[in-house]
C-alpha cells in the first residue's frame, strides 16, 4: 500500500493527483471503520494529519474560516465555541473524547452521512466550502455540495480545504436525539440559527432525509411572526414552527428508529430550539 | 451491611480475624486486576505462535436456504491460502451442541440462520483469509425464513428434531381456584446480547500424538473439549484445552463457537492457527438472550393475596437448541416471581425458528418472566388499591414456603427483607439543573421543565446451580510447600473473580498469604463445570475449600508426628500452627517453617445435594438453592421525546455471605448496567432473521452517562449447605433492575409499557395507533 504523508496542501493535492484512487485519511473515524469491516480496501492512502494549514481557523471581517482538518475537540475550544456555539454543541455529541480528538470537520463533510452531526449546523449557517485540486480552487455552497446519502459534489483529486460561515450569529443551537445519552448516532437532529439583525430564522435537520435538510417554508413562515425588536414570537408560533419543520422532513424507517418518531422528534426539537434561541435574542435585546 | 461507594484502597492488606491478609470476607485485591487496568493482561485475542496461520469463517448471509453446491477452488487458488474446510472435512460427529448435538459444525445442505458457518479457511494473513472467504462460491436456493415462533409451532419442521425444544407444563394446586380480582397482561422482551468486550478468540496447535492443544476463551473447558473431540473423531485426552484470557462472557461463551473450526484447520495444515472474531462476527457467532412473548393472568383476594396464576411463555430459541431446554425450565419455574402462589398453571415453550440461536445469558429465563410478573404485580396493586411494595411484602416467599414446582424452600430466601432493605435506602437528590444529568444529556434535547421523575420497584429471584437432577461437580487441587500454596481448578475465570476467591479460600484455610492460582486446563484437571448459573463460588469454591482442608490436615498430621502429639491438638491460627487450648504441648510454628521442603497435596471433587427431575405436572425438588434481590429505580423522563435517564438504582441483595464485598459490588453494578441496557436500549434488531445492528455503533450498551448511581445493601443470611454460607451473586442484579426501571418510566409518563427495551417512540407516540 502506498501511503503519502504530505506536509502542505500543495503536496497533498499533488499526491492525490498522482494517485486519484487513494483513500483520503483525516481523523479516520469513518474510513477506518469501513476498512476494518472490509467495505473499503484501499491500495493507496493520502494522510492529511500533518497538513498544518488544514488545521487552522481565522476570522476575516464577519466570516469565520474553519480549516477542514479541525477536530471536533478543536471546535469545543472556548474562542471558537463563542462564535459558532451550535457547532461546538454538535461536536460535543460526537463519540467519546478519543473520537472527538481524531474526527474532523472535513471528514464529516466528505463522508456526508445524513446523520453527520456538524452538517445541520453548517447548513443552517449557509456554509460555503473551499475545495481544491491541482486543477484549481472553487467554492461550493454546502446546500448544493450534499447530493445524497454519502454522496457529494467532491471530484476525484479534490480536497475540502475549509468551510466558511458567519462569525456573528450568536443565537444558534443544535439539538440531537439518540437512544443513548452519549456516543450515539443521531436518530433526529435540528439546528436553528437566528439572525435577529435581519429578522431571519434558519433551520436544518439531520437523519430525516437522504441529506441534512433545510426547512425553507417553515423559515419563511416564522420570520414574519416574531417581534424582532424584542425577540418575542407571537403566541403559538414555536409550536406551529415545529409542525412546519416536521412537514419538510423526509424520514424513513430503519433499524435505528421509525419515520413517525423521527418526524415527531424534529417537531419537538425545532420548537424547543426556536424557543430557546429566541429567548437568547430577548435577553440580548433587553441587555 | 449497607455499603456506600467504596472508599480507600480496595484490597489493601489488612488483617482478617485469623491474622492472614487477603482472606475470606475481605475485599482482597484481584491477581489479574493490575495487569488488566494497565493493559498488560493477555486476552485470548493476544495469543501468538511462531509460524501460525490465521483462520476465518464463511457464514451464510441467508436465514433459510438449501445449499446446492460449494466451490472452494477459487479460494484455494489464492497464494497464501493453506486450506479450506467444509462439512465434508469434519472427521467425527457432524454436529455439536451444549446439551444435544443438533448444530452442524458447518452447514452441509441446509442453512437455518443468517450467520451459520459454511466453511473455514486458514491463510498466512488475516487479509488473505478474508479474500479467500470472498472467493468461495456457494450456490444457495433461498427459502422463506420462519421467524415467528407461533408460526414455527404449527409449521413444517425446520430440523429433523422438530421445532419444539421444550414444552413444559406446571400444574400446581387447585386448577379451578380463582380470586375476585383479576389482572392480565402480555409482555414482550427483545433479543439482548451479552455484548462482552473481548471477541471470541483462540489458538490451536497440532500435537505430536495426532491430537490438538487449544487455548480458547470459554466458560466451560471440559464440555468444549468433549464436543470438539467428538467432532474431530479424537479421544477426549487428545484434545487439551487451556483457558485463554477471557474478556467477559455472561453466557455467550457456554456454547462452542470457533473451537472445532480452528482445531480442524490446525490438524489439516499441521500448523498453529489463530482465529479472532471481528465485532460483527462475534454478534453472529454466539447465542443471545431469548426474545420472549409472555401472557400472564393473576387472580387475588381484595386484600391482595394471590389466589391463582396462569402463564404462557414463548421463548424464541432460534435455529439450534443450545440451552433452550433449561431456559424454558427456569422461565417456567420462576414465572410467578418470589411470591406465594397456591394455584398455578404455566405453559413454557422453547421454539425453533430461523432466527439466530439463543441460549444462556445472565439471568437465564428469570429475566424475561420477571419483567412480566413485576408488571403484573403493579397492575394487581392498582386493582386492589394497595401500595405496590406492600402488595409484594404481603405475598413474599420465605423459608418454608413452596415454589410453583411444589418444592419447599428449605434454605434462606429473605424476600421480604430485601424489599424492606431496598426501600430503606436513601432516595437521590432532586434533579440537578445540569444538562448532562438530564434525559438526552449531551444531545441537549431536554430543558429542565420537560423532565418528569418516576419511581418504580421490582423483586426477582432465580435458582443457583444446575437443576433437574443434573449431577454437577467441580474438581480442585491444592499443593502446599514451604508456605506457598498452589491452587488449581478448571473453573473459567471470565472476569467474575474466581481466581481471587480461590486465593482467599486458601489463605483462610491454610494460614498462608502467598497463593498461586494455576492455569485452568483439561489435561491435568477434571471438570469444574461451567462458569454460569451463579455456581462457581459454591461449586468450585467448595472444591477448593475441600482440597485446602485436606492439605491442612496433612500438614497438621505431619507436624504432629514430628512433635509426637496428636493432630487434633493442633490448629492453624493466623499464619501459625498452634496447639489448641488445653493441649499438653505449647506449639507456635509459622506455617511456612513447619515442614521445610515437604509438599502436601490433595485433590477433591465437590458435589451439591441431589436434585430431581420435574414430573409430568412440572412438580419436583429440581433446584438446589435460590437467591433474590429487589430494585428501586428512580428515573427522569422527557415524555414528549420518550428519552429516559436512570438516576438511581437502589438494591438489596440476598448474598448468603459476602466473601469479597468489593467483588459483590462489582457484580451488582455490572448486573445493574445490563439491566439498564435491557430496559432502555439493548436489542438485536432482526429483519427476516438477519441481524441489522451487529456493531457497537448500533447495538447500544450503557455508557457512563447512562449508568445511574447504585446504592446497595448486602443481606447476609448464610445459606445452609453452601460453602461458607455464600450464595452466587452474579445473576440477581440483572433480573429485577429492568422491571424496576420500566415501572419508574410508567410512573413518570402514565404509559402502560409492556415491551423492553423501551424505545423512544413507545413513550412519545404511545397515544398513536401502531
Amino acid at each position: 500500500m502506498d501511503v503519502s504523508v504530505p506536509r502542505t496542501l500543495d503536496e497533498a493535492l499533488a499526491a492525490l493527483a498522482d494517485r486519484p484512487d487513494a483513500m483520503v485519511l483525516a481523523g479516520g473515524t469513518d474510513v477506518m471503520v469501513g476498512v476494518n469491516a472490509g467495505r473499503q480496501t484501499p491500495t493507496a492512502v493520502v494522510a492529511l494529519r500533518a497538513v498544518e494549514e488544514l488545521r487552522t481557523w481565522s476570522v476575516d471581517g464577519d466570516r469565520l474560516r474553519l480549516g477542514a482538518g479541525l477536530t471536533y475537540a478543536d471546535l469545543l475550544a472556548p474562542d471558537l465555541a463563542a462564535m459558532v456555539p451550535a457547532l461546538a454543541q454538535a461536536a460535543r455529541t460526537v463519540g467519546s473524547p478519543p473520537i472527538r480528538n481524531a474526527g474532523t470537520v472535513g471528514g464529516n463533510l466528505a463522508t456526508a452521512s445524513p446523520a453527520g452531526d456538524t452538517l445541520p449546523v453548517l447548513l443552517a449557517l449557509d456554509a460555503e466550502l473551499d475545495l481544491a485540486s491541482v486543477e484549481g480552487r472553487r467554492t461550493v455552497a454546502l446546500r448544493s455540495f450534499l447530493t445524497g446519502p454519502k454522496r457529494t459534489q467532491l471530484r476525484t483529486g479534490e480536497l475540502i480545504v475549509a468551510a466558511r460561515v458567519p462569525a456573528t450569529r450568536p443565537h444558534q443551537e443544535y439539538r440531537k436525539v439518540g437512544v443513548r445519552n452519549a456516543m450515539v448516532i443521531a436518530v433526529a437532529s435540528v439546528a436553528v440559527v437566528v439572525d435577529a439583525d435581519v429578522g431571519v430564522v434558519a433551520c436544518a435537520m439531520g437523519s430525516v432525509g437522504p441529506t441534512p435538510l433545510r426547512a425553507p417554508r417553515a423559515e419563511e413562515w416564522v420570520a414574519g411572526r416574531i417581534d424582532w425588536g424584542t425577540g418575542v414570537p407571537d403566541a403559538g408560533v414555536a409550536a406551529e414552527f415545529g409542525r412546519l419543520v416536521a412537514e419538510e422532513s423526509r424520514p424513513i424507517d430503519d433499524h435505528r428508529s421509525t419515520a413517525a418518531y423521527r418526524r415527531h422528534a424534529v417537531e419537538v426539537l425545532a420548537r424547543r430550539a426556536l424557543e430557546s434561541t429566541l429567548a437568547g435574542v430577548a435577553r440580548a435585546e433587553a441587555a | 451491611m449497607t455499603m456506600a461507594p467504596p472508599t480507600g484502597t480496595p484490597g489493601t492488606p489488612g488483617t482478617t480475624a485469623r491474622g492472614v491478609a487477603g482472606g475470606l470476607g475481605e475485599s482482597a485485591r484481584r491477581p489479574d486486576g493490575g495487569p488488566k487496568v494497565r493493559g498488560e493482561f493477555a486476552f485470548a485475542g493476544d495469543l501468538w505462535a511462531d509460524g501460525m496461520l490465521w483462520g476465518a469463517t464463511l457464514r451464510s448471509p441467508h436465514a433459510a436456504a438449501r445449499i446446492r453446491s460449494i466451490d472452494v477452488g477459487p479460494a484455494l487458488a489464492i497464494a497464501g491460502v493453506a486450506t479450506v474446510v467444509t462439512a465434508a472435512d469434519v472427521p467425527g460427529s457432524a454436529n455439536y451442541g451444549l446439551e444435544e448435538r443438533d448444530q452442524p459444525v458447518f452447514a452441509a445442505d441446509v442453512v437455518r440462520y443468517a450467520g451459520e458457518p459454511i466453511a473455514a479457511v486458514a491463510a498466512d494473513h488475516p487479509e488473505t483469509a478474508r479474500r479467500a472467504l470472498a472467493a468461495i462460491v456457494v450456490d444457495y436456493e433461498l427459502l422463506p425464513p420462519v421467524t415467528d415462533p407461533e408460526l414455527a409451532l404449527t409449521g413444517e419442521p425446520l430440523h429433523p428434531d422438530g421445532n419444539v425444544f421444550r414444552h413444559l407444563t406446571i400444574r400446581h394446586g387447585d386448577p379451578t381456584a380463582r380470586g375476585p380480582v383479576v389482572v392480565e397482561g402480555t409482555y414482550e422482551i427483545g433479543m439482548q446480547d451479552q455484548a462482552f468486550m473481548g471477541p471470541e478468540a483462540g489458538l490451536a496447535v497440532p500435537a505430536e500424538d495426532g491430537g490438538v492443544d487449544l487455548v480458547v476463551s470459554t466458560q466451560w473447558l471440559h464440555n468444549d473439549r468433549d464436543q470438539v473431540a467428538e467432532c474431530l473423531g479424537l479421544r477426549p485426552d487428545q484434545v487439551r484445552l487451556t483457558l485463554g484470557g477471557v474478556g467477559g462472557a455472561f453466557g455467550a461463551r457456554e456454547d462452542v463457537s470457533l473451537h472445532v473450526h480452528i482445531c480442524l484447520l490446525a490438524l489439516r495444515t499441521g500448523r498453529p492457527v489463530k482465529v479472532v472474531y471481528s465485532r460483527e462476527e462475534s454478534f453472529l457467532g454466539h447465542v443471545h438472550r431469548h426474545p420472549a412473548r409472555i401472557w400472564m393472568r393473576h387472580t387475588a383476594e381484595p386484600d391482595g393475596t394471590i389466589v391463582s396464576f396462569e402463564a404462557r411463555i414463548v421463548l424464541d430459541g432460534g435455529a439450534y437448541r443450545s440451552s433452550s431446554y433449561h431456559v424454558v425450565a427456569n422461565a417456567s419455574c420462576f414465572a410467578a416471581g418470589p411470591y406465594r402462589v397456591p394455584n398455578a398453571h404455566v405453559e413454557g415453550l422453547g421454539v425453533r425458528t430461523n432466527n439466530p440461536p439463543c441460549g444462556a445469558m445472565r439471568g437465564f429465563g428469570a429475566v424475561q418472566v420477571c419483567f412480566a410478573h413485576e408488571g403484573q404485580m403493579d397492575k394487581l396493586a392498582a386493582a386492589c388499591g394497595i401500595d405496590p411494595v406492600e402488595l409484594r411484602l404481603h405475598n413474599a416467599l420465605d423459608h418454608g414456603d413452596h415454589l410453583l414446582t411444589g418444592q419447599r424452600i428449605d434454605g434462606t430466601l429473605p424476600v421480604a427483607r430485601v424489599i424492606r432493605e431496598t426501600m430503606a435506602l436513601p432516595l437521590p437528590e432532586p434533579a440537578a439543573d445540569e444538562l448532562l444529568s438530564r434525559p438526552g444529556a449531551a444531545g441537549r434535547t431536554t430543558d429542565a421543565p420537560h423532565v418528569r421523575r418516576g419511581i418504580g420497584f421490582a423483586v426477582g429471584f432465580k435458582n443457583l446451580m444446575y437443576a433437574e437432577g443434573y449431577m454437577d461437580g467441580s474438581e480442585a487441587a491444592c499443593v502446599l510447600v514451604d508456605g506457598l500454596a498452589t491452587v488449581q481448578c478448571a473453573a473459567a475465570e471470565v472476569g467474575q473473580g474466581f481466581v481471587t476467591l480461590a486465593q482467599q479460600i486458601a489463605r483462610t484455610v491454610l494460614g498462608v498469604e502467598r497463593v498461586l492460582v494455576a492455569p485452568a486446563e483439561t489435561a491435568s484437571m477434571g471438570s469444574a463445570g461451567s462458569t454460569s448459573a451463579s455456581r462457581q463460588t459454591w461449586m468450585s469454591g467448595g472444591a477448593v475449600e475441600q482440597a485446602c482442608l485436606a492439605v491442612r490436615d496433612q500438614l497438621l498430621a505431619h507436624v504432629a508426628s514430628t512433635l509426637g502429639c496428636a493432630a487434633a491438638d493442633l490448629e492453624i491460627v493466623g499464619g501459625a500452627i498452634r496447639s489448641v487450648p488445653g493441649a499438653a504441648l505449647d506449639v507456635d510454628i509459622a506455617v511456612e517453617d513447619a515442614a521445610p521442603g515437604v509438599p502436601f497435596e490433595a485433590r477433591r471433587v465437590f458435589h451439591h445435594r441431589v436434585t430431581l427431575p420435574l414430573d409430568a405436572d412440572g412438580q419436583g425438588d429440581a433446584h438446589v438453592s435460590m437467591a433474590c434481590a429487589a430494585h428501586r429505580a428512580v428515573v427522569d423522563v422527557d415524555p414528549e421525546l420518550g428519552l429516559v435517564r436512570v438516576v438511581q438504582l437502589a438494591t438489596a441483595q440476598d448474598v448468603g455471605r459476602a466473601l469479597n464485598p468489593l467483588s459483590v459490588l462489582g457484580q451488582i453494578e455490572g448486573g445493574c448496567a445490563q439491566g439498564v441496557g435491557l430496559a432502555t436500549m439493548e436489542e438485536l434488531v432482526l429483519e427476516a432473521g438477519k441481524v441489522r445492528n451487529a456493531s457497537f455503533t448500533d447495538y447500544l450498551i450503557p455508557t457512563a452517562l447512562d449508568m445511574p448511581e447504585v446504592v446497595t445493601t448486602l443481606v447476609e443470611e448464610p445459606e445452609p449447605g453452601a460453602p461458607f454460607g455464600a450464595k452466587g451473586v452474579g445473576e440477581p442484579p440483572v433480573i429485577s433492575s429492568t422491571p424496576a426501571i420500566v415501572a419508574a418510566v410508567r410512573a413518570a409518563t402514565g404509559v402502560d409499557l409492556t415491551r423492553v427495551p423501551i424505545r423512544p417512540q413507545d413513550v412519545a407516540l404511545a397515544d398513536r395507533p401502531r
